[in-house]
C-alpha cells in the first residue's frame, strides 16, 4: 500500500524538526530592535490599587513603564467574553470588565499590574521590583462554594454571581423522582486544574509605522480568533492591519485558545514605542495567570426503578469563572457540561441548574474537555454509586441502560442529538481486553500480598467536532464554529493545503497530508500543510474542542472536491470530451467508458499554463471552502482502570488500564492511539495527583510551581491498551467524531471508580491522594 | 563581564557572559541553539536537558560559566551527517512526541540513560525519566520508543 | 536571578579566601537548590563561590575503616561506586533516589547536607550513620550538625571538605516521596553501627531528627516486625497540603519497617 493512505499508521512529517532542535516556537523569534515587556503581578488576592509609583523604577535599560490608566487613556478595552449565557430569567451573564492591565482593582494573584518595558528581560524584570505600588488589600474569598457570602469582586456582578441558570424542567423531574424506586445522591467537587503546556505562553509584537500593519507572534490554538478579538474588541485595529502567526506551538490543552492580556499589551505598546516587544512567560507565571480549568462544586441525584433502570437526573452546580471572565468562560459549564448529562443512558428527564460565580482565583475556562469531563464525572460516579447501592455489577447496570443502536438519531432530554453508537460494543470489547472474568482472582492475588485491588468504569460520551454555527448562534454564541480550508494546486502538481486548524501537537501536517493524498489521488509527499498564519490562511475558527478533523478535514475534503469539479472542467478540454463524461478517480480524469485520460499532475500544469484555454475556462487550480456542522460529532466508549493500593501507605498503582472507543473512522491510527494517551494521562493526573490550592486565608496560590502542582510522570503511569469500534459519524463527510479529548473526559472516573471499589467507599474526592486513600484504608479495616 | 569558552556540539566557542547568566539562556540567546527549551524555574521539566562533559544536565540549573572549558551537546549536535541518532529516531517511528516541546529534553535524557544501562527495563525507564516532564503522550510511546531504541543500539 | 560576581577558586584555601573578601558572598557546590533559588531572587549574593573546580574535594576513599566522601562528590558517583555499594549499599541507593538523573550529575553530598533541606536525603544518612563532617577547619559529629531548618553548625566562612561514614554492619533507608517534588514526605535510614542501633528521619520534621522509638526497638530486636511507631509527636512534624502530619507520623513507622526490610 502506498505510503500516506487513509488508514496508516504514517510517521510524522513534523517530527524531523522537533527531533532536531529546529522547531520554531514563539520564544525561538527574535525581530530587530526588540524590547522585552515584564509584568508586575498583584501579590494580593483582592485589593484596590490606591496609587503606582514608577519614579523610581525607571532607570538603565527601561523604556517604558504603563499602567491601567495608560491603556484607558489609549481607549484600549475589556477582553470580552465571546459567549453570552441567558440566565433562568432571561437575562444575560454579568459582564465585569476584564482590562488586560487592572484599573481600579487587583481581583487575584498574578493580576495584571503594570507593564515594564526595557532592553533586557532582567532589566525590565529589576525595574518592576522598584515599582511602589500602594494597595488597600481587601477581603477576598478563592472558595467556589462559599461566593455568596464573600466580598464582593465587582460591582457589576451582585453576590458574585455571574448567572443562574437552567437545562430541563423541573416540574418533570419533581414528577419522575416522586416515582422512583431508589433514590442516590452524591455530592462531588471537580477539582480545579492548571493546564500546564510544556511551552508558557509567548507573544512578540511588531508594529511597521510605515505601512501601519501590526505582527503579533503568538502561542495561540487560534491566531484568527484572536485577530478578531483584538482587532474588534479591544484594541480596534482594522483585521486587514493585524498578522497572527501562531508558529509551533508546544502544547495548548485549551489554555492557549484565550485571548490573553500580555499579548495584547504587547500589541499596544509595540505601536506606542514604535519598537518589537517581546514578552515569554516564566511557568510560574502560568500556574498564576494560565486560564484554570474544572473547579465545580455540585450535588447530583439519580432516580431509579427498582430495577436500576434510570428515571431521572438531577444536578446542581456551582462553577468558578474565576476573577473575570476569560474568552469562553461562560459556555463551558452550561452548553458543553448540562447537554452531555444523558451520557450514554436513556434517562428520560434530566434537570441541571448551574450558577456561575467569582472569586478571587485566576480566570477559569476550557481545558481539555471542557465542560464534559465534568459532567462524566458525576455521572459515572453516580452510576457506580448507584450500582454499588442496587448491589449490581456496574458493568450490567451500565448495560442495561444504554441507548441502543437502534435508537439513532436519539434525542437526548438535554438538547442533543446523537447520531450514532454502539455502547454495548466498546464495554464489552473492553470488559474482554482487561479480562473482567478474572478479576476476582488478580484480586484475591492482591489480598494476599497484603494490597487492596478495585476496578472501575467509565462509560463516556463527549460532544466533538465543535460546532453547528446554527446550534451554537441560537444559544449565545458570538462567533461562527465552521472551518475554512484552501487546497492549492502549484504548477509542479503539489499540493499546498492551507488549513484553519492550528496543530499544537496534534499532527495535522501529516493526518491532513494523508486526507488530501488520498482525496486527489497525488502522492502523500506532494502535499504540504500550512497552518497559524491570518496572513497566508482563510478566515478560520482554529483548534479546539477535538473539531479539527471533524471541521477542519471536512473542510478541506470540500475543498477537494471543488479542485475536482473544477479539474474536471479543464480535462473536458484538454480530452475534447463534455464535463459530464469525465470521472475523477485514483488521481486520474478519465473520459467514461475509454481510455482517455489525464492525471492530476497535467491538468494543475495546464491549469497554471493555459496556453490554449478556451475564454469561459477559468485559470489556476486553486479552491477554497469553508465547512459548517450540521452536528455535533459523539465519540464514546468505555474506560476501565485496575488499581492495586498499598494500604499501608495508601499508594495507588495503576495496574491496568483499558481504553477502547469509537471515533468513527480513523486516518492515522498511531496518532489517535497517541491522543488517546495523552488524554487519560491528563484524566489520570486530575484524579491522582494534580490540584490546584490557593490558600483560604490569603488567597495565595499554593500550588505555584511542580514542587507542589503534582503533575503526572512517567512512574506514576502504566502503559496504556488502547482499542477501537467504529460506529461512522453520519453528517460529515469523512465519517469522523474527534479523538483529542476523550482520555480526559473518560479517565477520572474510571480511576476515581477503581479507587473506591477497592476501598470499599462509596466516594472519594479527587485527586485521590495517598493520604486520602490511608485514611480510607484505615477506616475501612 | 567574563568570558566563557566551551565547545558546543563540536565546534569551540566564546563569549562575554554575565556572571547570572545560565547555561541555556547561553545557548538559546548567544549561540542561538533554540533546541533547548525552557518550560520552568524550578529546574523540575527538563526541557533544558542537554549533555555536559557527556552526562546530561538541566541547563537551566547550570551557570554558562559553570560550563567554562567544557564540552556541551545540544539536540542540535545529537544527529551525524544528517542520520538521526537511534533515539531520535525511535521516537519518529514510535511517536514519541506530538507537540515537541520536551522532546529535545527527553531525547538527550535518554541517550544518557542508555550511556548507562543498555537494555533497561520499562520500570527503569520509567523512573529515569522522572526529571522529564511530557504533557501530551502520556509516556506510553516516549517509553517505547526508548526502549526499542535500547534493542537497536544492543543489536 | 540578580547579577553577581563568579568566582571559581582552584583550592579549598582559595576559596576560603574569595569568601572572606566578598561582601556578601555565597558557596555554591552544585548548585541544585542554589541556583533554583537565585532565579527566584530569594538570595542575592554579591559573589558566587564556585566549588566545583576544586579537585581536593572530589572522590571517595576507605580511610580507617570509614567511607569518607568528598563534600563535591556528585549523587551519581556516589550512586555508582563499587566502594560504596560495597561497603554502604544502602548509602549509595540512598544517592540513587536523590532528585532525577540530571540533579544527581550536578549535585552534591556537600552542598546537600550544608544547606540541610528538611526534605534531604543525605541528612538522614549521616545522622543515621553517625557520620562525621569534615570542614576545612575542623571535624564535626553528625549529631551537632544539623541544628534546624536550614541551618547547620557550619560557621560564617567554613566549607564542608567531605563526610565520613563508619561503615556499619547493617543499613537500610526508605524514602516516601513528594508526588510533586520527590524530595522526601518521610525518609527514615536505619543503621546497625559500632556504637549501637541508630534511626534518623527526615522530611517529617522541621529538621532531621533520630527516633528514639525506633532506635530501642531495633536495639530491642533487628527487625520489621519490632518496629512500632516513632518517637516523634505528631504535633512536632510538618503538615502541608501533600501530608498531615497524622500521616506523616504514621509514614515514620511504615519506612523504619521498609528500610530495616531494606538493610537485610
Amino acid at each position: 500500500m502506498p505510503d500516506g493512505n487513509i488508514g496508516q499508521p504514517v510517521k510524522r512529517r513534523e517530527d524531523q524538526r522537533f527531533l532536531t532542535g529546529k522547531g520554531r516556537y514563539t520564544d525561538d523569534i527574535h525581530r530587530q530592535g526588540e524590547l522585552h515587556a515584564y509584568f508586575l503581578r498583584s501579590p494580593h488576592a483582592h485589593a484596590a490599587i490606591k496609587s503606582i509609583d514608577t519614579s523610581a523604577a525607571k532607570g538603565e535599560g527601561v523604556v517604558a513603564i504603563f499602567t491601567g490608566a495608560d491603556m484607558a487613556a489609549d481607549k484600549v478595552g475589556s477582553l470580552p467574553c465571546g459567549w453570552t449565557v441567558t440566565d433562568r430569567n432571561g437575562q444575560p451573564h454579568k459582564a465585569p470588565p476584564h482590562f488586560p492591565l487592572a484599573r481600579d482593582k487587583a481581583r487575584y494573584v498574578g493580576d495584571h499590574v503594570a507593564m515594564v518595558i526595557a532592553t533586557s528581560y532582567a532589566a525590565a524584570k529589576d525595574a518592576a521590583e522598584r515599582i511602589e505600588v500602594d494597595y488597600d488589600v481587601l477581603p477576598a474569598n478563592t472558595n467556589t462554594a462559599k461566593f455568596a457570602k464573600a466580598p464582593e469582586l465587582h460591582a457589576e456582578a451582585p453576590g458574585n454571581l455571574c448567572y443562574d441558570w437552567v437545562l430541563g424542567d423541573e416540574a418533570a423531574i419533581k414528577q419522575a423522582f416522586a416515582g422512583a424506586a431508589h433514590v442516590t445522591k452524591l455530592d462531588l467537587v471537580n477539582n480545579r486544574l492548571i493546564p500546564n503546556a510544556m511551552e508558557p505562553r509567548a507573544a512578540i509584537a511588531e508594529y511597521d509605522s510605515g505601512t501601519g500593519e501590526y505582527t503579533l507572534w503568538s502561542t495561540s490554538q487560534n491566531p484568527h480568533l484572536l485577530r478578531l478579538i483584538l482587532c474588534a474588541f479591544v484594541l480596534g485595529i482594522p483585521e486587514t492591519k493585524l498578522r497572527v502567526i501562531a508558529p509551533d506551538v508546544g502544547g495548548g490543552f485549551g489554555s492557549k485558545i484565550f485571548a490573553y492580556a500580555e499579548e495584547t499589551a504587547c500589541v499596544w505598546a509595540s505601536k506606542k514605542l514604535d519598537r518589537p516587544v517581546r514578552w515569554t512567560g516564566d511557568r510560574s507565571e502560568a500556574f498564576l495567570a494560565d486560564a484554570h480549568g474544572r473547579d465545580h462544586v455540585t450535588h447530583v441525584e439519580l432516580a431509579m426503578d427498582k430495577d436500576g433502570k434510570f428515571l431521572g437526573l438531577k444536578v446542581d452546580t456551582v462553577a468558578a469563572m474565576g476573577a473575570y471572565l476569560s474568552s469562553f468562560a461562560t459556555c463551558v459549564p452550561t452548553y458543553l457540561y448540562a447537554t452531555l448529562l444523558a451520557g450514554q443512558y436513556t434517562t428520560p428527564v434530566i434537570y441541571c441548574n448551574v450558577k456561575a460565580v467569582f472569586t478571587n482565583t485566576a480566570p477559569v475556562d476550557a481545558y481539555r474537555g471542557a465542560g464534559r469531563p465534568e459532567a462524566t464525572y458525576l455521572l459515572e460516579r453516580i452510576v457506580e454509586v448507584a450500582a454499588r447501592e442496587m448491589k449490581m455489577d456496574p458493568a450490567e447496570l451500565r448495560r442495561k441502560n444504554f441507548i441502543q443502536p437502534s435508537q439513532y438519531p436519539y434525542q437526548t432530554p438535554v438538547a442533543l442529538v446523537y447520531d450514532t453508537g454502539n455502547y454495548e460494543a466498546s464495554l464489552d470489547a473492553a470488559l474482554a481486553m482487561i479480562d473482567y472474568k478474572g478479576f476476582p482472582a488478580r484480586k484475591a492475588a492482591s489480598k494476599a500480598k497484603g494490597k487492596l485491588r478495585g476496578i472501575g468504569f467509565s462509560s463516556y460520551i463527549e460532544a466533538c467536532g465543535i460546532a453547528p454555527s446554527a446550534v451554537v448562534g441560537s444559544l449565545g454564541a458570538g462567533v461562527g464554529l465552521w472551518e475554512s480550508a484552501q487546497v492549492r494546486f502549484n504548477a509542479t502538481g503539489t499540493v499546498s493545503v492551507l488549513t484553519g486548524s492550528h496543530a499544537h501537537g496534534q499532527g495535522h501536517e501529516t493526518t491532513f497530508a494523508q486526507l488530501v493524498a488520498d482525496q486527489l489521488g497525488i502522492p502523500y509527499e506532494n502535499v504540504d500543510v500550512v497552518h497559524g498564519d491570518t496572513g497566508r490562511i482563510p478566515m478560520a475558527m482554529g483548534t479546539y474542542g477535538s473539531r479539527s478533523l471533524a471541521v477542519g478535514g471536512s473542510a478541506i475534503v470540500r475543498a477537494c472536491n471543488k479542485v475536482i469539479e473544477k479539474g474536471k472542467k479543464i480535462a473536458a478540454h484538454l480530452l475534447e470530451a463534455s464535463v459530464d463524461d469525465i470521472e475523477f478517480k485514483n488521481g486520474a480524469f478519465t473520459v467514461a467508458g475509454t481510455d482517455k485520460s489525464k492525471t492530476m499532475a497535467e491538468v494543475a500544469f495546464t491549469a497554471y499554463v493555459p496556453h490554449k484555454y478556451p475564454a469561459d475556462l477559468e485559470p489556476g487550480l486553486d479552491e477554497t471552502a469553508f465547512y459548517d456542522p450540521l452536528n455535533f460529532t459523539y465519540p464514546a466508549g468505555t474506560h476501565i482502570a485496575e488499581v492495586e493500593i498499598d494500604p499501608d501507605t495508601g499508594v495507588t498503582t495503576i495496574a491496568d488500564w483499558v481504553a477502547v472507543d469509537d471515533f468513527g473512522n480513523v486516518i492515522n491510527p498511531m496518532i489517535v492511539e497517541g491522543q488517546v494517551h495523552g488524554g487519560i494521562a491528563q484524566g489520570i493526573g486530575q484524579a491522582l495527583l494534580e490540584n490546584c490550592v490557593y490558600d483560604q486565608e490569603s488567597g495565595q496560590l499554593t500550588t505555584g510551581s511542580y514542587m507542589d502542582y503534582c503533575m503526572p510522570r512517567a512512574d506514576d503511569l502504566p502503559s496504556f491498551k488502547v482499542g477501537l469500534t467504529t460506529t461512522a459519524c453520519t453528517h460529515n463527510p469523512l465519517g469522523v467524531k474527534g479523538c483529542g479529548e476523550a482520555g480526559a473526559i473518560a479517565a477520572p472516573p474510571a480511576l476515581i471508580n477503581a479507587i473506591t471499589d477497592a476501598l470499599g467507599v462509596m466516594h472519594m474526592e479527587m485527586p485521590a491522594s495517598s493520604e486520602k486513600v490511608w485514611r480510607a484504608a484505615q477506616a475501612a479495616k | 563581564m567574563p568570558t566563557v569558552s566551551m565547545t558546543v556540539n563540536g565546534q569551540q566557542v566564546s563569549r562575554e557572559v554575565e556572571g547570572r547568566t545560565l547555561l541555556v539562556q547561553f545557548l538559546r540567546d548567544q549561540l542561538n541553539l533554540t533546541g533547548t527549551h525552557v518550560g520552568c524555574d524550578t529546574s523540575q521539566c527538563g526541557a533544558c536537558v542537554v549533555h555536559l562533559d557527556g552526562k546530561s544536565v538541566k541547563s537551566c540549573t547550570v551557570l554558562a560559566a559553570q560550563a567554562n572549558g567544557a564540552k556541551v551537546t545540544t539536540i542540535e549536535g545529537l544527529a551525524k551527517n544528517g542520520e538521526l541518532h537511534p533515539v531520535q529516531a525511535a521516537f519518529k517511528e514510535h511517536h514519541g512526541l506530538q507537540c515537541g516541546f520536551c522532546t529535545p529534553g527527553m531525547v538527550m535524557s535518554a541517550v544518557d540513560l542508555l550511556q548507562h544501562n543498555k537494555s533497561p527495563t520499562e520500570h527503569e525507564i520509567r523512573e529515569w525519566l522522572e526529571g522529564n516532564i511530557c504533557r501530551c503522550t502520556g509516556y506510553h510511546n516516549i517509553v517505547k520508543a526508548i526502549d526499542h531504541a535500547a534493542k537497536q543500539m544492543g543489536s | 536571578m540578580y547579577d553577581f560576581t563568579y568566582h571559581r577558586p582552584g583550592s579549598v584555601g582559595d576559596a576560603a579566601a574569595a569568601l572572606g573578601k566578598a561582601g556578601d558572598g555565597k558557596l555554591m557546590a552544585g548548585g541544585m537548590t542554589l541556583i533554583p533559588t537565585l532565579k527566584q531572587r530569594l538570595a542575592n549574593p554579591s559573589d558566587l563561590i564556585d566549588l566545583g573546580g576544586i579537585a581536593e574535594l572530589k572522590g571517595i576513599k576507605e580511610e580507617g575503616g570509614a567511607l569518607v566522601i568528598g563534600a563535591m562528590t556528585t549523587h551519581a558517583e556516589v550512586a555508582a561506586s563499587a566502594l560504596v555499594k560495597g561497603k554502604i549499599a544502602a548509602l549509595a541507593a540512598l544517592a540513587d533516589g536523590i532528585g532525577d538523573p540530571q540533579v544527581r550529575n550536578r549535585g552534591t553530598i556537600g552542598g546537600s547536607i550544608a544547606n540541610n533541606d528538611p526534605a534531604a536525603d543525605y541528612p538522614a544518612a549521616c545522622l543515621g550513620l553517625g557520620a562525621t563532617i569534615k570542614t576545612n577547619k575542623r571535624s564535626i559529629a553528625a549529631d551537632a550538625f544539623f541544628k534546624g531548618m536550614f541551618e547547620t553548625a557550619l560557621e560564617d566562612g567554613e566549607i564542608v571538605t567531605a563526610v565520613s561514614f563508619p561503615v556499619p554492619s547493617k543499613a537500610g533507608y526508605a524514602k516516601f516521596p513528594n508526588p510533586a517534588s520527590r524530595y522526601a514526605i518521610v525518609g527514615v535510614f536505619v543503621a546497625k553501627t559500632g556504637s549501637g542501633v541508630r534511626a534518623a528521619v527526615t522530611g517529617a520534621g522541621p529538621c532531621v531528627f533520630r527516633d528514639k522509638a525506633i532506635e530501642d526497638a531495633l536495639t530491642g530486636s533487628w527487625s520489621a516486625d519490632a518496629v512500632k511507631g516513632s518517637s516523634a509527636s505528631a504535633g512536632s512534624l510538618n503538615s502541608d497540603i501533600h501530608a498531615s502530619s497524622d500521616y506523616r507520623a504514621h509514614l515514620i513507622g511504615v519506612m523504619a519497617k521498609r528500610a530495616v526490610q531494606a538493610a537485610g
